[in-house]
């Protein structure tokens, strides 16, 4: 939104939110048609989301060409300089995002040949759900300043990888009783955690957020749940 | 709908202080009037040494103009916008600031007569004014930027398209979190530019189309149902015309078989069509309450009557315990006994071979349950939510099998709707299912002057 041609301070850091928002605006637009595209098995939406993503690239050089002026120019100092530094770490964590939600879209195109069982794919749905609202309110979050929203999206990141979780272990079952859906379940074990990803993206720029309200750092060790890394095969059902 | 009032919004300069701009409109009219004194000035002084001028002439002119120069109003600046910082323009400021609150009132009792939700921006994209209903999609829009209420990239691209060009933007956009919706945006250009910050510059109206899709939707989903339920049994008649024509001319045995085929073939696209006509009447009158006074157990004994044949066919025994007393209800005929008769069809064609099904009618309450029970195959419950959606069928070849069109539950639900009936589904695979329909009974039939149906 270009306007003044004399710009103060204010209006500088303003048009960096304003910029954050519409690259998040972008990223959630294609994460939730690469959703659609995967529960539809539409082809087409997936090549629609894969294109935006340039898109996005395209936004977070920008951003970090204005961010990287106003420091040179202005050598912002304390909450201006933290400000400047949190917009360039969100619009990283967003292009991550955009990437990851492209990758589901690819996925999508692999597997929209093979029917897809019901009920792997509702789990599904609750994910990419939940990771879009997480998503949402993190934008928000950051949009209007609000620590709290920060605060409880950083500790729901687990919710994401309990889901995760499951939909890994029915993955695995529908696998070993039918060697046939690997092909098919492998790529949405790879869809699944790249939303699992977002989600830790997501929880990234709440913790930013944050820091740019609070000044505090969000402790330590993030409240994580994703255990699959100690799950083997299961053991084959008892007769 | 009692007034509105539409949040306020601070109308000054973002960019520069007050300080700024009052010694911006000082400046200028300093400067005017500057050159002003300094000219008369140098022409007095000029007059005096040419010895044309006394002193105290040329004191008082000085004293004039000086005087001009402080006191006099100055002549319209550039200043645009309702609200002006008017330092040392006290005589025609009311005026000014009178007409503009006038206009501004205008606008606003305006917006607050749109029933969409609205919004009006400025130059800058600052969120000037939101209605009602905007205020319900955007709770905190108090001098927000239209990019913290929305990222939606449609919305925001249009906006800035309309600051750019000045022209009217549409645009469509789709939110999923919280709730799925479909939106139309129309943004309407108000002023045009250069603006002071606070100007009204942009009109933004949100239309939400999520039901108007859903509905269009669901009549493509069911015109494409329909017609695919119509062209399959077409399709077998046509192949079987073409191979009588063809291959079978000469063949009385296949002739015999075949046409036995297409009958039934012919047989059930009427049913279908019997029945896509029967749902769409009762849908129009769905709303209308119905007026008749119906006598309920001689609607079901007439129907019973009338299904005795298909039951012997399937080797089935229908029985109706008559009820005592009379079962009165407001309704119509027609669709009372449709209800009946495809009710007590279902359970004959679900029904188990020697199977037996029961109907009953009794009073519950204030209202009167008509049941239909069968002991057949049954339904298993992941289905028992869906049974009255159109075209919904259990087991496709079961259904097909037994002559069904996919409708007979669908018109059941809409016409107990009608009715302002309940129906309620029971049933246990391989024992059995139990269809009740209950509906409010008539208190008194006696108040009532007209004659039985």
């Amino acid at each position: 939104m270009e306007g003044h041609t004399v710009k103060s301070y204010d209006v500088e850091l303003q048009e960096l939110d304003r910029r954050i928002a519409q690259m998040g605006g972008l990223v959630e637009k294609i994460l939730a048609e690469a959703s659609e595209a995967l529960q539809r098995r539409d082809p087409r939406l997936g090549a629609i989301a894969i294109a935006q993503d340039a898109g996005i690239d395209r936004l977070e050089r920008q951003l970090q060409e204005r961010a990287v002026n106003m420091l040179a120019r202005r050598q912002p100092m304390a909450d201006d300089l933290r400000h400047v530094m949190i917009v360039l770490k969100i619009a990283g964590d967003l292009e991550r995002i955009g990437d990851l939600a492209k990758n589901i879209a690819k996925r999508a195109n692999a597997i929209s040949e093979e029917s897809h069982p019901k009920p792997l794919m509702i789990g599904f749905r609750h994910m990419t759900e939940l990771a879009m609202r997480q998503l949402k309110d993190v934008l928000d979050a950051f949009s209007v300043r609000d620590a709290e929203l920060a605060l409880a999206i950083w500790r729901s990141d687990a919710k994401l990888d309990t889901l995760f979780n499951s939909v890994f272990r029915e993955l695995l079952t529908y696998m070993m009783e039918d060697p046939r859906q690997i092909g098919l379940c492998t790529h949405l074990l790879f869809g699944a955690k790249n939303i699992e990803r977002i989600g830790d993206h997501t929880t990234n720029i709440a913790e930013n957020v944050y820091y740019l309200v609070t000044g505090q750092v969000l402790g330590g060790d993030r409240p994580k749940r994703d255990d699959t890394s100690g799950v083997w095969a299961l053991p084959p059902a008892s007769d | 709908m009692k007034a509105e009032t539409i949040l306020d919004w601070p109308t000054l300069s973002r960019t520069r202080p007050i300080r700024g701009r009052l010694v911006d409109a000082g400046l200028r009219r300093l400067a005017g009037r500057g050159a002003a004194l300094v000219a008369g000035g140098l022409l007095t002084g000029l007059f005096l040494m040419v010895g044309q001028l006394d002193w105290s002439v040329a004191l008082a002119g000085l004293c004039g103009l000086a005087g001009w120069a402080a006191l006099w109003p100055a002549a319209a600046g550039a200043d645009g916008g309702p609200v002006k910082i008017a330092a040392g323009r006290a005589a025609d400021a009311p005026a000014a600031t009178a007409e503009a609150a006038d206009r501004s009132a205008t606008w606003r009792a305006m917006l607050a007569g749109l029933a969409d939700a609205s919004i009006v921006m400025d130059g800058e994209g600052m969120v000037i004014a939101a209605n009602a209903a905007a205020r319900d999609w955007f709770p905190a829009s108090s001098g927000r930027h239209i990019s913290q209420l929305t990222r939606s990239p449609e919305l925001l691209t249009a906006v800035d398209r309309a600051l750019a060009t000045g022209r009217a933007q549409a645009c469509r956009t789709r939110m999923v979190v919280p709730v799925e919706r479909q939106v139309a945006g129309l943004i309407t250009p108000l002023a045009r530019p250069p603006h002071a910050d606070g100007v009204p510059v942009l009109l933004l109206v949100l239309r939400d189309l999520t039901e108007q899709e859903r509905l269009a939707r669901m009549r493509a989903d069911f015109v494409a149902n329909a017609s695919h339920e119509l062209r399959t049994p077409l399709a077998s008649l046509k192949g079987f015309v073409e191979t009588l024509q063809g291959a079978a001319k000469d063949d009385p045995a296949a002739r015999e078989r075949f046409l036995d085929i297409m009958q039934q073939q012919a047989a059930r696209m009427s049913r279908l069509i019997d029945d896509l006509l029967s749902l769409s009447r009762i849908e129009m009158r769905e709303h209308v309450p119905p007026q008749s006074v119906i006598e309920l157990g001689g609607i079901v004994a007439e129907t019973c009557r009338a299904l005795e044949p298909l039951a012997r066919e399937a080797r089935t025994s229908l029985s109706f315990a008559s009820p005592t007393g009379r079962m009165m209800v407001l309704g119509d005929r027609d669709e009372l006994l449709q209800l009946g008769q495809n009710l007590i069809q279902n359970a004959i064609k679900y029904g188990k071979p020697d199977g037996h099904v029961s109907v009953g009618l009794h009073k519950q309450g204030n209202r009167i349950a008509l049941s239909v029970a069968d002991d057949g195959i049954g339904i298993s419950p992941e289905h028992l939510p869906r049974l009255t959606e159109r075209f919904y069928r259990v087991s496709a070849k079961d259904s097909r099998e037994r002559g069904g069109t996919g409708l007979g539950l669908a018109i059941v639900k809409h016409i107990v709707n009608r009715h302002n009936g309940e129906l309620n589904i029971v049933s246990r695979t391989a024992e059995g299912s139990t269809f009740t329909v209950l509906l409010p009974s008539l208190a008194d039939p006696g108040e009532i002057e007209q004659p039985l149906s």
